[in-house]
């Protein structure tokens, strides 16, 4: 009895949240009569792809008609390199806050931390500013990729320091005396030791980056926009009928590198962030 | 080949100074123990010396190169660490190389040292092993590899055995004294272990609160302490100390130990030790004596001056070789040894010798040896 309740409690939550995933799921595959005829949660009468190849390659976004994918390898161009060098940046911050301390080290790192409450809109204006003083205002690469780097590496450097807070000193003062300098110890001792915080952080920051609006709408000129921002104005643009079935297509096809990345390296990330580092 | 020189170093994190001042100079490869309580700044010495952290004065010489300044990979050390550090990702293999690689040793030579170590230290077949897949005994081996590996001038030891049980701590202990042997190179050992720095140093450094309060021969440690503070660090049991008066009695200088009620029972002293405290006539002052200076008749030696007191044994600890009897003098408890084969149950009343001629003398206020 108490062991049905449970699964009745679970299945009603799960269904709360696959219920919206079901209906875009659905929809994109419906013509546009069914849409209309039908009611929101019937099937369709056949897979019906031409939402999805519509949304692609096809629907009007701003003054093209490509449909969503230049925008969907947009994103790709913007996230790669801010993934890798925020991650890359935040294991360095990590790797000096915890073996390489200096004077006023925990006071930086604070400060770093308040970079982790900071909500977007505090930093458009500022960054902004200094965009247009460095002349890439308006750019995929390396203006919006640089305003990632830097927005991220708070929270890069906060799992970083954390992770290797755990590993023990005398690995580093071991491999001092061994000869070993600051970049070695950091690429031969310390790196091996990071694959679960590397996958925590780079699935943190691929799932930020790629599924952030405010930054891209900002940031970035008409053609050089990442796929959240094509989608919205995918959505906005008015032509004679709302095209429901096109505007879900290009949605789940924005969310599958996300789901891809979870898929590939979830249980990393469970395990990243419960597991501890190394036992001396 | 090595020689090291310490000179006059101080340490002070901020206005903490916790090394008022340490010198020590060895002679060629020798094996140096530094040896204290927790927070007595021995290992802050060693980390001294290994440049990992920096003195705030003084001078560290090793075969007359002054080391000041230099960082850890430029001081010609290696350095074994209590919780052995080994490299987690690293094969015992690597961890061997690691050094090597970083100082650019032709590979072929890289190779033969591996395998001459690995030999000596009996690891050859952990090589491909990672460290977390060996015992604690062959991790600590492989830390030892790893600094032999490196053919310093001189080994750094951090309290190397203290993770290991008790039966291996003993096996390690003959094993890096042989090594020491067979490589002839100056070794510093921390620890705070008595019986490890008696057992294997040349020269020990008894420190407390910052400062060496003896340095000397394990012997010159062990039987001529330099003050109480090494005297009841050493040895285990710890030495026995006992109030006492000296007064003059009709066969000489005597000492009557201070009772509940005035002077309690008397112990003579030996000729040697009359002159030297004459002066001390009608003070209090502190008798040291070792368990092993108290003991059965029958395992006195001949010609030693004794001296015979009824005592009752309240609790005894048969250690097998010998037995130790805990006792009260005039109300002062005190530890014996005897022979096992004393014949003794707790609540009897038995002789015990006291051999005088041993005993050592502390003032009780300040601890300093009076004779």
């Amino acid at each position: 009895m108490r062991r049905l309740s449970i699964y009745l409690i679970l299945g009603t939550a799960a269904l709360f949240f696959l219920l919206p995933l079901y209906i875009m799921l659905v929809t994109s595959f419906k013509t546009m009569p069914e849409i209309y005829n039908d009611g929101i949660l019937a099937l369709p009468h056949h897979l019906d792809l031409y939402a999805w190849h519509h949304a692609w390659s096809g629907a009007t976004i701003g003054a093209s008609d490509q449909g969503i994918h230049p925008f969907f390898f947009n994103s790709f161009e913007l996230v790669i390199p801010a993934v890798i060098i925020s991650t890359a940046i935040g294991a360095i911050n990590g790797y000096v806050l915890t073996h390489w301390r200096f004077r006023g080290a925990n006071i930086i790192f604070y400060l770093l931390l308040l970079g982790t409450v900071f909500p977007f809109q505090i930093i458009l204006l500022p960054m902004a500013w200094v965009q247009g003083q460095l002349h890439i205002a308006g750019t995929l690469i390396p203006g919006l990729v640089m305003v990632h780097i830097i927005y991220g590496l708070a929270f890069t450097t906060l799992f970083f320091r954390n992770y290797y807070v755990s590993i023990p000193h005398d690995l580093v003062r071991a491999a001092r005396v061994d000869g070993a300098g600051f970049f070695r110890i950091f690429w031969r001792v310390m790196l091996p030791l990071s694959t679960p915080i590397i996958m925590v952080t780079a699935i943190w920051q691929f799932t930020m980056i790629w599924n952030n609006f405010l930054f891209g709408v900002v940031f970035t000129n008409s053609d050089q926009q990442p796929v959240t921002v094509a989608i919205n104005d995918l959505v906005d643009t008015v032509t004679s009928v709302h095209m429901w079935n096109v505007d879900m297509a290009a949605a789940l096809i924005a969310a599958i590198p996300t789901l891809v990345v979870y898929l590939l390296a979830g249980k990393y990330f469970v395990r990243g962030l419960t597991g501890g580092a190394v036992k001396g | 080949m090595g020689k090291l020189i310490l000179r006059d170093i101080h340490k002070s994190y901020g206005k903490d100074e916790v090394l008022h001042g340490i010198n020590i100079e060895t002679g060629e490869n020798q094996f140096l123990v530094l040896i204290g309580p927790s927070g007595c700044g021995k290992t802050t010495l060693l980390n001294i010396i290994a440049g990992l952290e920096h003195e705030s004065g003084g001078d560290i010489l090793l075969n007359e190169r002054r080391l000041n300044g230099l960082s850890p990979k430029d001081r010609d050390i290696a350095m074994v660490f209590q919780s052995y550090a080994l490299y987690p990702s690293m094969s015992v293999r690597n961890n061997i190389l690691f050094a090597l690689e970083n100082r650019r040793v032709a590979k072929a030579e890289r190779e033969q040292i591996l395998l001459d170590v690995a030999r000596l230290l009996q690891i050859e077949h952990l090589l491909d092993r990672r460290p977390r897949q060996l015992s604690g005994g062959q991790q600590q081996r492989v830390a030892i590899g790893r600094a032999i590996a490196r053919r310093p001038t001189l080994f750094l030891f951090d309290e190397p055995l203290s993770n290991l049980d008790a039966k291996l701590r003993v096996e390690m202990r003959s094993e890096i004294k042989r090594l020491h042997q067979q490589l002839q190179t100056s070794m510093v050992y921390v620890t705070h272990d008595q019986i490890e720095a008696m057992t294997m140093g040349d020269l020990i450094a008894v420190m407390n609160e910052g400062v060496i309060q003896q340095l000397g021969s394990p012997e010159s440690i062990y039987n001529d302490p330099a003050n109480r503070f090494v005297a009841g660090f050493m040895g285990s049991p710890s030495m026995n100390f006992l109030p006492v008066i000296a007064r003059e009695e009709t066969q000489g200088l005597c000492l009557r130990v201070a009772g509940p009620e005035g002077d309690g029972n008397l112990l003579p002293l030996p000729g040697k030790l009359q002159g030297a405290l004459r002066s001390q006539l009608g003070r209090r002052i502190t008798l040291g004596i070792r368990p092993e200076q108290i003991t059965d008749p029958g395992s006195a030696r001949e010609g030693e001056a004794l001296h015979s007191i009824e005592l009752s044994a309240e609790l005894l600890e048969p250690t097998g070789p010998d037995t130790l009897v805990f006792t009260r003098l005039d109300g002062h408890s005190l530890v014996a040894r005897v022979h096992p084969s004393t014949q003794l149950q707790e609540g009897m009343h038995t002789t015990l010798s006291f051999h005088m001629e041993r005993a050592v003398f502390f003032d009780p206020d300040n601890g300093t040896r009076l004779a």
